[in-house]
């Protein structure tokens, strides 16, 4: 065994994708998003994980399931950080890094107690409108969320 | 712009909004075609308002349409807790147009997407009222032949108040357009409007005392200063006279200023100022009709 590896906390995956680098607190929502609820093959998930780079982290490891890319940007709101590996036999293949998308549908509660989408039943709908400081504007009641006013669905 | 809604002012191009303009002085010329006796409109007012309301269903009587409706929610099913939905889908099937008024923001937006009927908001929450932005637009270019190259001049609430909000929008699309904002300290314009005016290559001038402004500029644009807005009455009662106008300001003012103000007044434009032939407020309010009959035409597919 190669003694410089260094141990795994969440066991390796054959064949699939993992999702590290998800920041503290987010791995549930990035399941919920991603859909793995409702996924039948095996699925590892780790929280509260040391990382060099933010302190602490998330990951999740999906057996057998890769990702397209207009999948892999739906949970870039919630895991702006985070990377997705994909695997074959235990092997590296592909690493990606989310990216921003120009709308983002469900997902995102609107802030404002007095939009529509707080009263009636309406699917969420916002344009991101600074994806470096990341700024969401409601499609419906036209107000600004500013990141440290996101809250998610 | 046929069967197309109208929710944002941001919705229609400075072409399009030029072109209803353009059709709201035919309707102002003859206000009275019955180009409307074959179409039924729905007038759903969700919340009272008297001028905005009255406003449609006079242009629409003119025209010689058909109003249905209600005018405030209490009279309707909502009472009985219908969704907003199952409303407008059930008001589509009587309407040919659906002009409406709600409380809650981005209901308007909501309500055009449900099916292929038209919407004209007639004022949503905080959010929008396309149709004050018409009208005030229409009273610039009448009352200066122009909208290019102009002064104005936005005084009172511009924090709260979206006729300003959406006017001062409305007017970065055009030329050379300096914005002169008298407001207090609490109440100056949000800083997402500011913005907007200088990403559009606009420049703006914020002043607290409106003497400073009033002979410079071709319009003169009022607002109600509301005490609610005030999170302490003492920094209400400091201010609230200082946004007052009386015609002795109006002495040394260029004789093109005309004042708008969106009505209902209070006392922020005392009543002798009204024989001022600068005084364009009720005329102003008169042009909302025109305007919503060249909105209705085009919308319906008869301009």
């Amino acid at each position: 065994m190669n003694t410089k590896k260094k141990e795994l906390k969440v066991s390796a995956i054959a064949n699939g994708t993992v999702i590290d680098h998800i920041p503290q607190g987010h791995v549930s929502k990035v399941m919920n998003i991603l859909n793995l609820e409702n996924f039948e093959d095996q699925i590892y998930f780790g929280a509260n994980l040391d990382s060099k780079k933010y302190g602490k982290k998330g990951i999740i490891k999906v057996s057998n399931r890769y990702f397209k890319d207009s999948e892999i940007n739906k949970i870039a709101i919630v895991a702006p950080t985070a990377t997705m590996i994909e695997i074959k036999d235990y092997e590296v293949i592909k690493k990606t890094s989310v990216k921003i998308p120009d709308e983002v549908i469900g997902i995102v509660k609107c802030f404002n107690p007095k939009c529509v989408t707080n009263h009636e039943n309406v699917i969420t709908r916002f344009t991101i409108i600074d994806k470096e400081n990341l700024k969401v504007k409601c499609h419906y009641c036209e107000k600004i969320t500013k990141k440290e006013h996101i809250e998610f669905l | 712009m046929k069967n197309r809604s109208l929710i944002s002012i941001n919705d229609y191009s400075k072409e399009e909004l030029l072109k209803i303009l353009k059709i709201a002085e035919e309707f102002e010329a003859n206000p009275r075609q019955k180009i409307l006796s074959n179409y039924v409109i729905a007038s759903l007012f969700f919340e009272p308002s008297t001028r905005t309301r009255l406003s449609f269903e006079s242009a629409i009587n003119q025209l010689g349409g058909r109003v249905i409706g209600f005018t405030d929610s209490s009279s309707s099913s909502v009472k009985k807790g219908e969704s907003l939905r199952d409303t407008i889908e059930t008001v589509s099937l009587y309407s040919d147009l659906i002009v409406m008024r709600h409380p809650i923001e981005g209901s308007a937006r909501f309500a055009s997407e449900i099916n292929d009927t038209p919407i004209i908001n007639a004022g949503d929450g905080a959010n929008q009222h396309p149709t004050q932005c018409l009208l005030d637009m229409y009273s610039i270019q009448k009352t200066q032949g122009t909208l290019d190259n102009l002064d104005i001049a936005f005084v009172g609430d511009l924090k709260y108040g979206r006729t300003v909000h959406s006017l001062v929008i409305a007017m970065s699309m055009f030329k050379n357009t300096r914005f002169h904002l008298v407001s207090p300290e609490e109440l100056k314009l949000p800083r997402a409007v500011k913005e907007f005016i200088l990403s559009s290559g606009l420049t703006y001038e914020q002043y607290t005392d409106i003497n400073a402004v009033i002979e410079k500029v071709d319009i003169l644009y009022m607002t109600r200063i509301q005490a609610e807005r005030f999170a302490d009455p003492i920094e209400y009662e400091k201010v609230k006279n200082s946004y007052i106008l009386e015609n002795s300001m109006l002495e040394n003012s260029k004789d093109n200023l005309r004042i708008l103000h969106p009505l209902p007044r209070v006392n922020e434009i005392n009543e002798d100022v009204d024989t001022n032939d600068k005084a364009y407020y009720f005329q102003q309010a008169q042009n909302g009709v025109f305007v919503r009959q060249a909105l209705l035409a085009s919308i319906l597919g008869l301009r």
